[in-house]
């Protein structure tokens, strides 16, 4: 399922959120979403995730708006792992993973052995299968995350949109969201993650788009978008630059004054 | 390997088996449990034959209908409260937060006040009914339009004060004591006294409740993880919202209508069942009305056991022994904070 959405506005309040967003997300590839803080990002997730209506623009999953193509087949085809996603009660991790099926169980009757399967299969990819029978509130940060990534894996949608998954995640934790990420676009899946990290989203996605004040900033592949003037222009930071094995990446290093807006 | 195996699905339908088993074992409990002797298979034997012997009477117009009212009453509050509780995604809550219990109260409380209660036998339970349905209107209507959890809690809280104000300002103005003092008793809940009658105007209402809060099931689960996780899943959370707040308000308005404020089944009995479904909270809802059903057939069983007299009011038993539970419940989560 490819995503194709064009001309997104949305105000909160008074207050433009979304400002004429075009954007397009294509099966295999893993798109990275950043931007300062209030830039927009969750906004814009939500809004390709039709869980909110934008103000104008249309979203389109292989070319139908979301009420056309109905919320049982979105639900297939759209898996969203939310920043923070919360768990309100301490479900065991293999329960937790088996929400990511209900879009796939018909009305009545319980899990099917496809289901079972696919449970394994999501606790297998994100690493998770020895916490399965472990309660949520027992689990550390990273092993939680591991948990409800492996929720939206549970889906086996063609899409998933991450959230900030790696915001509260130690770097071994990091790495390894991000290259389960990369695997799952690498195995055909399109992928959208929103990030904070500039190493990381340069480093992992082969494409990135840079949000500021509700438009886009700049898209393309990496080096084409954290260049010097995007980033100062964005976030008000000079950053350091390095390469290994061909690949840049930047650190934030100092601050500058925020340019006028 | 079957790691995603969903070991505790047997389990879960022995605990649902298992609740039924006791909630039908309680309701003959109720029904062999009275103030005057009654020989029960002999009673039930003739009440099947169709003969008119005063055992059978008795069985049929005093001890079927308390019997039955407690089953379907404990039912409506335990899932009502399990419902709420997991729609709201609360462990303290329960069906009163949404302020229904309140209206039907005053709406029963009305009925005494104007006198319309000597009138006709089902009055009353309708004047609670009338009020059960205003409220969860006048719910529906502030929470319509993309409103939050928090919206429908606050106006349940606003419901049930307002409720509360008028249900104080009928007993300041009642007419003479006696009626007051008839209020303040019915407010305390009880399933004495009650007809066939009550149970067929009440079944119904409840019947249709129950099928929409089990009906949510799936989403209620789905919603463990969130609002917006939940919509992701294909759940309508509007429609849900309004699913569970029309199905409670049915099922327990109908309740409060016919028995008075039963209160703490629907806080304590979720609560207590909850680690035995693993914490799922569609799974929740079956056990805990079965549940609820015991709690509430037990407490009517011990109280005319213990025989004091006047007769305790079930309200006041069930009050009596989720008050401590509350504080427990409330120490625990202040610790685990």
């Amino acid at each position: 399922m490819r995503i194709d959405a064009t001309g997104l506005h949305l105000a909160l309040g008074a207050r433009p959120v979304l400002a004429g967003i075009d954007l397009a997300l294509a099966p295999g590839e893993l798109v990275g979403l950043i931007g300062p803080n209030g830039a927009g990002k969750t906004t814009l997730l939500r809004v390709l995730a039709a869980l909110q209506e934008p103000d104008a623009g249309t979203v389109r999953y292989d070319g139908l708006p979301a009420r056309q193509l109905g919320r049982d087949r979105l639900a297939r085809g759209l898996a969203v792992l939310m920043q923070g996603d919360e768990v309100q009660w301490p479900l065991r991790a293999d329960h937790l993973v088996a929400l990511g099926r209900l879009p796939h169980r018909r009305a009545l009757g319980g899990m099917s052995a496809a289901d079972h399967d696919a449970v394994t299969r999501a606790l297998e990819a994100a690493d998770a299968v020895h916490l399965r029978r472990r309660t949520v509130g027992t689990l550390s940060a990273g092993e939680r995350m591991r948990v409800l990534f492996a929720r939206a894996l549970a889906v086996e949608a063609p899409i998933l949109f991450a959230d900030e998954p790696v915001a509260a995640l130690d770097p071994f934790h990091q790495l390894q969201i991000m290259e389960l990420l990369q695997a799952r676009a690498q195995a055909g899946a399109g992928v959208l993650v929103v990030l904070h990290d500039l190493a990381l989203a340069g480093r992992f996605c082969d494409r990135l788009v840079l949000l500021q004040g509700g438009t886009v900033l700049a898209e393309g592949p990496p080096h084409e978008v954290l260049t010097d003037d995007h980033l100062r222009r964005a976030y008000a930071v000079e950053v350091q630059r390095g390469e290994r094995d061909g690949i840049g990446y930047v650190l934030p290093w100092s601050r500058i004054a925020m340019p006028e807006r | 390997m079957t790691a995603g195996a969903d070991t505790s699905a047997p389990s879960y339908a022995l605990l649902v088996a298992g609740l039924a088993l006791v909630a039908l074992a309680c309701l003959a409990g109720s029904a062999a449990t009275g103030y005057a002797p009654l020989d029960l298979p002999a009673a039930t034997g003739d009440l099947l034959a169709g003969r008119q012997s005063l055992p059978a009477l008795v069985l049929l117009e005093l001890r079927l209908p308390r019997a039955l009212l407690g089953l379907l009453v404990g039912f409506s509050l335990g899932l009502g409260g399990a419902a709420t509780q997991g729609l709201l995604r609360n462990p303290l809550a329960e069906p009163g937060v949404i302020g229904v219990s309140a209206a039907a109260a005053l709406g029963a409380v009305l009925v005494f006040y104007t006198g319309l209660a000597g009138s006709f036998a089902l009055a009353l339970p309708l004047g609670g009914i009338a009020g059960a349905v205003l409220a969860t209107l006048l719910l529906l209507t502030l929470a319509r339009r993309g409103a939050g959890t928090m919206t429908v809690i606050l106006a349940g809280v606003a419901i049930s004060s307002a409720a509360g104000a008028l249900t104080a300002l009928a007993l300041n103005l009642s007419p003479n004591p006696y009626a007051a003092l008839e209020i303040v008793f019915w407010l305390m809940g009880s399933l004495a006294d009650r007809s066939l009658e009550h149970v067929w105007l009440v079944l119904p209402p409840m019947a249709l409740g129950w099928t929409l809060i089990l009906a949510g099931a799936r989403a209620l689960d789905a919603l463990t993880l969130g609002e917006d996780t939940a919509a992701s899943l294909g759940f309508d959370l509007g429609r849900l919202r309004l699913q569970l707040i029309a199905g409670t308000a049915l099922a327990v308005g109908s309740a409060v209508a016919v028995t008075g404020a039963i209160g703490f089944v629907g806080l304590v009995v979720p609560h207590l069942l909850r680690p035995l479904v693993g914490h799922r909270p569609g799974r929740l809802l079956l056990v805990s009305g079965l549940g609820g059903a015991v709690l509430l057939l037990l407490a009517d069983i011990g109280l005319r056991l213990v025989r004091v007299q006047p007769e305790l009011k079930l309200g006041v038993i069930t009050a009596v022994i989720g008050a401590p539970f509350l504080f427990s419940l409330i120490w625990r989560l202040r610790r685990s904070a």
